[in-house]
């Protein structure tokens, strides 16, 4: 066709323009293609590294295996820390829509007291939400199997099995042990700190108190790993490697438990402390505290009303008193201050004052305990009947400065080193201590009067019952100080390799032979003879000891009648001792809050301990008080 | 039976069907079945009720291409007024699923008529200028406009935004092809940019956190954002060639949402690689092509519109999908054509390969 219509000509601009359109169209498609396709090529090229370890770490998860805690035995092998499995039912908060009726649907199936919600709910607000937390701890075998039966019911909330740290002697030498409880803020700081961050993964619970906290990174072990595949929902598909765990190391103890049951027992209602130290070794024997506390309370998170209940109690149960209270050593002050006298060349043994009853400085009175006085009193008598007079004059002939410089070597005022944390250190009177002590310069100033209090352990005078433990040690050892520890060995699980804990000799005292004979013979006089005398009566062995009795309250110059004083009035009775007396095994320092004189509640104790650790003699009942040695005492 | 009844059964079965569009779309369902046993072989497997789903659609897209284009045209304005109604009757008496109102009960079982809107607004739009086609003035292309705008704020409104979009652009498309003049579509595009804000201001709040977390997607990983993350993980874990069918950690660790409906490409992609994509790509390219070779080959212009409006809808479906799968487009819930599970979306692709064939079989009839 040659001429085209007119409207065959417009069909035929109308059709080349349909066929542009089509054209822009494919245009577009093939542009809109190549963006997407360039994409493709920018993930799956350029970025492919950075995905593909995006996917691993979707896929791959590093759970960990939480070791079992290391055990610890007395050193007879008595267990006193242990683990047993068990089962828990655990939640998980931010699995779960509505917890109030979870928790509500959940007590048809198993018992939940009001008790456990509580401890729950405190849980729950010291930790983040996706951690699974107990409610039931210790279910039985058929509560498990009612639970699991109706599993399905119950989105975010497991039954697992784990392992509880059981401390089968409930509260004997609880405050040695220490106990474990859920990590917190502070216990994470720590943990990073040692760089043991990934160590613990896994793990819920952390040595808080006593050997559990100082030895926690022995006790703890390695965390194991279990590689798994997950899936979106954080469910374990398969395990593609497993690294076993390595158990804590196990502790043994120089403790004696049953000498430490028998102390505990000996003091019976009363508040106090026992310190016994093997003195060739430092070993501690035992380590009393009382009261006590049933470490177990804590293991699962302690309930608030048991919590209250210890820690507002008036007798402060949570208190190491051993390692915490700091007393003036009163009277057991008086062996140590001889030697000092001997070794400085203050006295003689055989140098004689005369007693008047008191004695008299700057205008001052200090007056002795017995009316009259002793009449002539050497060194032997001044320990063996405890005289004032001797040592008002002893500490005023040697000076502060030469007391303080004498009785610091020998660890009194400072840490002893124990192997428990956060032990006190006590006040070794002197001038630098007083003007570090006050800030007013007024009070900076140490007057000379203050020096005789110090003679006979009074004043500023404040030892904890580990130390007074220690340097009588130090005298019954002749001069050798060791740091008293707990730890005898440590166990490695793994290769069931000891390490020993050595004994630690700080340093030897430079002491003359014969001064120590001296202070030993005048204190085994204290107990053939003197104040001692009626505790230690009939004894198979010979002791040596000293009583002494610190202020509570001042009576300024008046009649002391303790047993007539309110009993929170009455002054604290102290005695230090060691046994046998050629060969020592065993030195103690005894500590009775309130307990009147030293003859009278303190050397009782002292007397049991040694009587049942060097002849195996069982007391009936705690240590009774001797009324009579209160007449003749001091 | 006799050869020739045989014979003339064969003619009969095949003369209204197109060879080439029916063969890429078969390879590209082929690419699906495997993907969604992939998907979902640890879970119910969906492969075999996907066959079964092709098997009814291949029936709609025999049927539909035994019909000449002017039989279909009969259809366009019942079909339009029916969806119509359906669309306002869910919004009476509707279902909600997931707080969206898209599902109208019908007996025991319950409907989506946005689907049906998807081919009844391109044929209804086609019909209309194929009727007005000697006096076409700009009136009718606002009207047309208006006919678009009811199906397409009425799903919006459910809200269904990514069928409102599909159901728009098919519309769109057929206006396009009947000769909207370029003047109005540029001064369109001005006018939607400077509409923007306002249009921001109308979107429900899931749809605009859905474009929030696709600029970045990271500022709620665990919320809105995650589906985009893990799918982004899954195609760029994949690398060039793909972590191999039945290997993709993404998929058989459940980290990608909708393994087999709408987000299957990350799927297809994570185990088939950069070469699986283009392979892909070119397949729908292919698909698009003849389409548009039918198009340019329609002789009336209902069947030019209809054809291009429905190739550029299968464009639209795929490219919006690889697009969001891979974090360039927000996330609208678009399935992708031929390879995602779902009996209604892939009913709906065969009626429109049904069509493209009855105009491409039946041109030369019209011309007659």
């Amino acid at each position: 066709m040659l001429i085209r219509t007119t409207s065959q000509q417009s069909q035929d601009g109308e059709l080349n323009r349909f066929r542009f359109r089509i054209a822009f169209a494919a245009g577009t498609v093939v542009l809109a293609f190549a963006i997407v396709v360039g994409r493709f090529v920018f993930l799956q090229v350029f970025q492919h590294e950075y995905y593909t370890t995006r996917a691993e770490d979707n896929r791959i998860s590093l759970v960990p295996i939480p070791p079992n805690r290391g055990v610890i035995t007395d050193r007879n092998g008595v267990v006193l820390a242990r683990n047993y499995s068990a089962f828990t039912l655990e939640l998980t908060p931010s699995k779960i829509e509505s917890l109030d009726q979870t928790i509500e649907s959940l007590g048809e199936l198993i018992e939940i007291l009001p008790k456990d919600k509580r401890r729950f709910r405190k849980l729950l607000e010291e930790s983040k939400s996706f951690e699974s937390l107990p409610i039931r701890t210790r279910l039985s075998d058929e509560e498990v199997a009612r639970f699991a039966a109706n599993r399905y019911r119950f989105p975010g909330v497991e039954v697992k099995a784990r392992l509880f740290r059981q401390y089968p002697l409930g509260p004997i030498a609880s405050h040695a042990i220490g106990y474990i409880n859920r990590i917190n803020k502070a216990d994470l700081e720590a943990i990073e700190e040692k760089e043991q961050g990934p160590n613990y993964k896994g793990t819920e619970h952390i040595g808080k108190t006593g050997l559990e906290k100082s030895y926690e990174f022995h006790l703890h072990g390695e965390t194991g790993y279990e590689k798994v595949e997950i899936d979106a929902g954080g469910r374990a598909v398969r395990n593609l490697s497993r690294t076993a765990p390595v158990p804590g190391n196990n502790l043994t103890l120089t403790l004696d438990t049953k000498l430490q049951e028998m102390a505990e027992k000996a003091f019976g209602e009363r508040r106090g402390a026992l310190v016994a130290i093997e003195p060739s070794t430092g070993g501690i024997l035992a380590l009393v505290s009382t009261p006590t506390f049933d470490p177990n309370l804590f293991v699962d998170g302690i309930r608030s009303e048991d919590w209250e209940q210890l820690n507002n109690s008036p007798d402060r149960p949570m208190v190491n008193r051993a390692l915490n209270g700091a007393y003036p050593p009163g009277s057991t002050f008086k062996p140590f201050m001889a030697l000092a006298a001997l070794e400085l060349g203050k006295r003689t043994p055989a140098q004689a004052i005369s007693d008047p009853g008191y004695f008299t400085f700057g205008g001052h009175t200090f007056r002795d305990d017995k009316k009259g006085g002793h009449g002539m009193v050497d060194m032997y008598k001044s320990i063996v009947h405890s005289c004032d007079t001797y040592y008002y004059m002893l500490a005023n002939d040697m000076g502060i400065d030469n007391i303080a410089r004498f009785m610091g070597p020998l660890g009194l005022g400072s840490k002893t080193g124990i192997d428990i944390d956060g032990e006190s250190e006590g006040v070794l009177p002197s001038p630098e201590w007083k003007k570090r002590r006050f800030k007013r310069p007024e009070q900076q100033k140490w007057f000379a009067g203050e020096t005789i209090s110090i003679g006979i352990g009074q004043g500023y005078n404040a030892y904890t019952p580990i130390q007074l433990a220690q340097a009588t040690a130090a005298v019954a050892n002749n001069g050798v100080i060791f740091r008293p520890h707990l730890v005898k060995h440590i166990t490695n699980s793994k290769t069931g390799e000891k390490t020993l804990i050595e004994p630690e000799p700080l340093r030897t005292l430079p002491w003359k032979p014969q001064n120590i004979e001296t202070i030993k013979k005048a204190m085994v006089g204290v107990n053939k003879e003197g104040t001692g005398a009626r505790a230690f009566a009939g004894a198979e062995y010979v002791s040596g000891g000293k009583t002494g009795t610190a202020q509570v309250f001042s009576l300024k110059g008046a009649d002391y009648k303790g047993h007539k004083l309110k009993q929170e009035l009455r002054d604290h009775a102290l005695f230090i001792a060691f046994a046998p007396a050629d060969q020592p095994k065993i030195a103690l320092a005894v500590l009775v809050e309130n307990g009147g004189f030293g003859a009278q509640s303190a050397a009782p104790i002292a007397r049991m301990v040694m009587d049942y650790y060097l002849l195996g003699k069982q007391p009936k009942g705690p240590a009774k008080e001797d009324e009579a040695a209160i007449e003749d005492e001091e | 039976m006799p050869p020739q009844i045989l014979q003339r059964l064969r003619k009969r079965l095949v003369e209204n069907i197109d060879g080439p569009l029916l063969t890429i779309a078969l390879v590209i369902m082929a690419f699906g079945l495997a993907t969604i046993y992939s998907a979902t072989v640890y879970a119910s497997n969906r492969a075999v009720s996907q066959l079964l789903n092709m098997g009814v659609g291949m029936l709609v897209m025999w049927l539909i291409a035994q019909l000449p284009p002017q039989k279909l045209m009969r259809f366009a304005v019942p079909l339009y007024v029916i969806g119509v109604i359906l669309l306002i009757l869910v919004y009476v008496i509707g279902v909600k699923v997931n707080g969206a109102r898209r599902w109208l009960p019908i007996g025991i079982t319950r409907i989506q008529p946005s689907e049906i809107l998807k081919i009844a607004t391109p044929l209804m739009l086609a019909w209309y200028f194929h009727k007005y086609e000697a006096v076409l003035r700009l009136r009718h292309y606002a009207i047309a406009g208006l006919l678009l705008l009811v199906p397409f704020a009425l799903i919006a409104k459910q809200p269904d935004l990514g069928t409102a979009i599909l159901v728009g652009a098919a519309g769109f498309y057929v206006i396009f092809f009947a000769g909207l003049p370029w003047k109005i579509i540029v001064g369109m595009i001005a006018a939607a940019a400077g509409s923007a804000p306002f249009i921001w201001s109308m979107l429900h709040d899931y749809q605009r956190k859905r474009i929030l977390t696709l600029i970045d997607p990271t500022t709620d990983p665990l919320g809105s954002g995650y589906h985009i993350i893990q799918s982004t993980i899954a195609i760029g874990s994949g690398g060039p060639f793909g972590k191999g069918w039945l290997q993709g950690t993404q998929t058989h660790l459940e980290f990608i949402p909708e393994r087999h409906t709408d987000f299957i490409f990350a799927v297809f992609s994570e185990e088939r690689g950069l070469v699986g994509n283009c392979i892909l790509v070119v397949l729908y390219l292919l698909l698009i092509a003849r389409g548009l070779m039918i198009t340019a080959n329609a002789s009336t212009l209902f069947a030019r519109t209809l054809a291009g409006s429905i190739t550029l809808s299968f464009f639209t479906y795929a490219f919006v999908n690889m697009g969001m799968v891979s974090g360039i487009l927000p996330v609208v819930g678009v399935p992708l054509p031929f390879m995602s599970y779902g009996g209604t979306a892939l009913v709906t692709l065969f009626l429109g390969l049904g069509i493209l064939m009855s105009i491409q079989t039946h041109r030369m009839l019209v011309k007659q």
